[in-house]
């Protein structure tokens, strides 16, 4: 398996997932390329974080199938990270964090230094390397686990709406390196249930209401012309669950 | 009453006048309970971290054998180890019975369970917190050993103190395998013992008091440092 | 910057256990003096007279000697399974059997000290007019009243149990009621007699050195079958090649010496003499 080859596309083909009793989601089929930023859009409960999770393989789906172009586990493990809407961060410095993911990820001890530091320039934590990860904001926490997936050079990059509680402006910043990645060509799919941040940040929707796939559309498209009523209620900013 | 005044002033009068009984006894006291606490945390926090993380056929048994063996009468635990070291036992031939090593083996012993169950208990804890996180960063149970165990650190001090607590404090164990034998194997809680039973109740309990004064330090000291610790690290 | 120094504390905190460990393993094994095993009972430990006689015995030899108090029963089991390299004990029935299994060789009378019935200063069971210790337990029995048995098979134990045999009463089946056995040791049944009020039998050693004596007093002692006879064995190098026989008979023969006999005599507690040696038996 060669290091650069590509994991993508992502397949989900029929996918459902039931817990306890309850179907959370169902029927979910979609294609992901690389290159556009996936937004998973949707009210809460709407099941995109649980969709997340199933492309992340951190979850099994109860039904259907979710495939990659490749089939082994490490070398998928190997080309994802995912940044979670409360990342948990090592009890250790931010920098140690970094490192940390690096040494999993199997980067060899002498280049992992140049890579720490590079991720922490990038997410502008340089300052605050040695600091305790515990102890940092809220922005700054979410900033790190940006790094830390980021520094292990992943294909494709969850987050799960990874602005949830923070300000505008750790919003902003946060968003603005969103983009940075995407442009250095890390695929992006993320969930969100802010509307102004997909507008934003999207290049394509997938709309999730009630466990349900109802829209895949290229963003431009759904935010001129949403085709289903749950999508234009949720535009017009009812509360639809 | 006159007993008790008695204990606390002669246990005064002991700890100023430093004597050198005392502090022969105190210091063995001390090495032959952190020896024994060090060697069990060695064991016992990888192994309460993997009872934590790992599944296996008999999982929960092994979890309830060890919940159960935390209450082990220390008695119990130094008659096995007084019959394994004992010559005519398999482990005689080490000449370790009557010796620090016996007490330090009973120790051991005593306090692993303690040790390992505390530390899975806490490991679960974390490990709820940290199981997506750590997946998704492509972390295996055996690699999330000693993740767990340092990112735990804080909430570890206390299990560590609860089995120095059980070394230090336990005369059951101790006095059966090392033969509370002055200059060589007598410590805190033997000396009370053997006090106790010359009648110098007052002598006895001084002793006592001094070994409180003496545990108490050791934990305020471990927890004001690991409060501190936790403090700066969030 | 507090965490790696907390690893490094935890670092460093392991590599001093390891050394102190292994350190503690060298000073067992080369920095010691010689030493033996003496497994004896608690009248001589409690008393403090091994521990007044051994610092005169390596003086002389070098030797230290390490004591192990316990019951007779228990010092002989240890004899037997080769944890001690001399006993010194007193219960002449079961030191002969132990010579006679081959557990040990060369028994030698050390010394001898008296046992006595001790009792509430106030005597309900008025056993204090009696001379003749056997007469006194039936006494005892026959109102009923509290005794404090050791029920651990010491030597101690044992002798109740010949005057028990004396006084031609069977104590045993009253065993909860009035004849309590404590299964522990002198000083700890001492502490329940006095708390309780009761009626005991002691070594006159323990006695003496003992603090917390409550109402209680010496009733009954000076007669014959309280007399209490210490004996030395060696044990038996044949069975157990690692007990250091040489060393070991050094410490025997030097208690049956004239210097160890002296020594023994010579110890007092509030000026009372404790311990009687052989050699004033034979006078």
């Amino acid at each position: 398996m060669s290091p650069t080859a590509s994991i993508l596309p992502l397949r989900f083909s029929q996918v459902g997932y039931e817990a306890g009793g309850k179907l959370l989601l169902d029927d979910i089929s979609f294609e992901l390329e690389s290159g556009p930023r996936t937004v998973i859009l949707g009210p809460n409960g709407a099941g995109k974080s649980l969709g997340l999770r199933l492309a992340h393989g951190l979850i099994e789906p109860t039904s259907g199938a979710i495939e990659w172009s490749s089939a082994d586990p490490i070398f998928l493990r190997s080309k994802q990270a995912m940044v979670f809407e409360r990342p948990v961060l090592l009890r250790r410095s931010a920098a140690a964090n970094i490192d940390y993911a690096l040494s999993i990820h199997g980067t060899p001890r002498r280049e992992r230094e140049t890579r720490v530091e590079a991720a922490l320039t990038k997410t502008g934590l340089s300052a605050l390397a040695e600091r305790p990860a515990r102890v940092l904001s809220a922005g700054e926490r979410q900033r790190l686990a940006i790094a830390r997936a980021w520094a292990t050079e992943p294909e494709v990059l969850f987050l799960d709406e990874p602005t949830a509680a923070l300000d505008p402006a750790a919003t902003r910043a946060i968003e603005t390196l969103i983009c940075s990645i995407a442009d250095s060509g890390t695929k992006i799919v993320m969930t969100t249930h802010d509307l102004g941040q997909a507008r934003r940040l999207a290049d394509e929707i997938l709309f999730f209401s009630a466990g349900r796939l109802l829209e895949h559309t290229p963003a431009a498209d759904f935010f001129a012309e949403p085709a289903t009523g749950a999508a234009k209620a949720f535009l017009r900013g009812e509360l639809t669950w | 009453m006159d007993d008790l005044l008695g204990a606390i002033q002669s246990a005064i009068r002991l700890m100023l006048t430093l004597d050198p009984d005392l502090i022969e006894i105190v210091a063995l006291s001390f090495e032959v309970a952190l020896l024994g606490l060090g060697l069990a945390a060695l064991v016992g926090l990888p192994l309460g971290a993997a009872l934590a993380l790992f599944r296996f056929p008999g999982h929960n048994l092994a979890v309830v054998a060890m919940n159960a063996l935390m209450g082990l009468p220390p008695v119990v635990v130094g008659l096995f180890v007084y019959l394994l070291l004992s010559r005519s036992g398999p482990l005689g031939s080490l000449g370790w019975l009557f010796t620090a090593k016996a007490m330090i083996l009973a120790q051991f012993l005593l306090v692993l369970p303690i040790i390992a169950a505390l530390t899975r208990q806490v490991v679960a804890d974390l490990a709820q917190e940290y199981d997506e996180q750590l997946r998704s960063l492509g972390v295996g149970p055996a690699r999330a050993i000693p993740t767990l165990l340092w990112d735990g650190r804080y909430q570890l001090v206390t299990t560590l103190l609860a089995g120095f607590g059980r070394a230090i404090g336990e005369v059951g164990a101790v006095l059966v395998v090392g033969g509370n034998i002055a200059h060589v194997s007598r410590v805190m809680t033997t000396a009370i013992t053997l006090e106790t039973s010359r009648g110098d109740l007052s002598l006895a309990l001084a002793l006592g008091i001094i070994l409180l004064l003496m545990s108490l330090l050791v934990s305020a000291a471990a927890t004001f440092a690991s409060r501190l610790a936790a403090t700066i690290d969030g | 910057m507090v965490i790696p120094t907390l690893a490094r504390l935890c670092r460093a905190a392991i590599v001093t256990a390891l050394v102190a460990l292994s350190m503690n393993g060298e000073r067992t094994l080369a920095g010691d003096p010689p030493f033996i095993t003496l497994a004896s009972t608690t009248s001589t430990e409690n008393s403090g007279l091994l521990a007044y006689l051994t610092p005169k015995f390596r003086e002389v030899t070098g030797i230290d000697v390490r004591v192990v108090a316990v019951g007779t029963g228990q010092a002989l089991r240890m004899g037997r399974s080769g944890d001690a390299d001399v006993v010194l004990v007193h219960d002449r029935a079961s030191e002969d059997a132990f010579v006679a299994a081959g557990y040990g060789i060369e028994r030698r009378d050390v010394m001898y000290n008296d046992f006595v019935i001790l009792g509430p200063r106030d005597d309900p069971a008025s056993i204090r007019e009696t001379s003749n210790a056997p007469r006194a337990l039936a006494k005892l029995a026959e109102g009923r009243h509290t005794f404090l048995s050791r029920g651990d098979d010491s030597g101690t134990h044992k002798a109740e149990m010949r005057l028990w045999a004396l006084a031609e009463v069977d104590p045993r089946p009253a065993s909860g009621t009035w004849y309590r056995e404590t299964g522990s040791g002198m000083g700890a049944t001492l502490n329940t007699a006095s708390a309780m009020n009761a009626y005991t039998l002691s070594d006159r050693g323990t006695w003496l050195s003992f603090r917390n004596r409550g109402d209680l007093e010496i009733l009954v002692e000076g007669d014959p079958p309280l007399n209490n006879p210490y004996g030395a064995i060696l044990v038996n190098p044949e069975r157990h090649p690692h007990v250091k026989a040489e060393l070991g008979r050094k410490f025997v023969e030097w208690l049956v010496s004239d210097a160890g006999q002296k020594a023994i005599d010579d110890f007092r507690i509030d000026g009372q003499q404790l311990f009687f040696s052989n050699r004033n038996a034979e006078k």
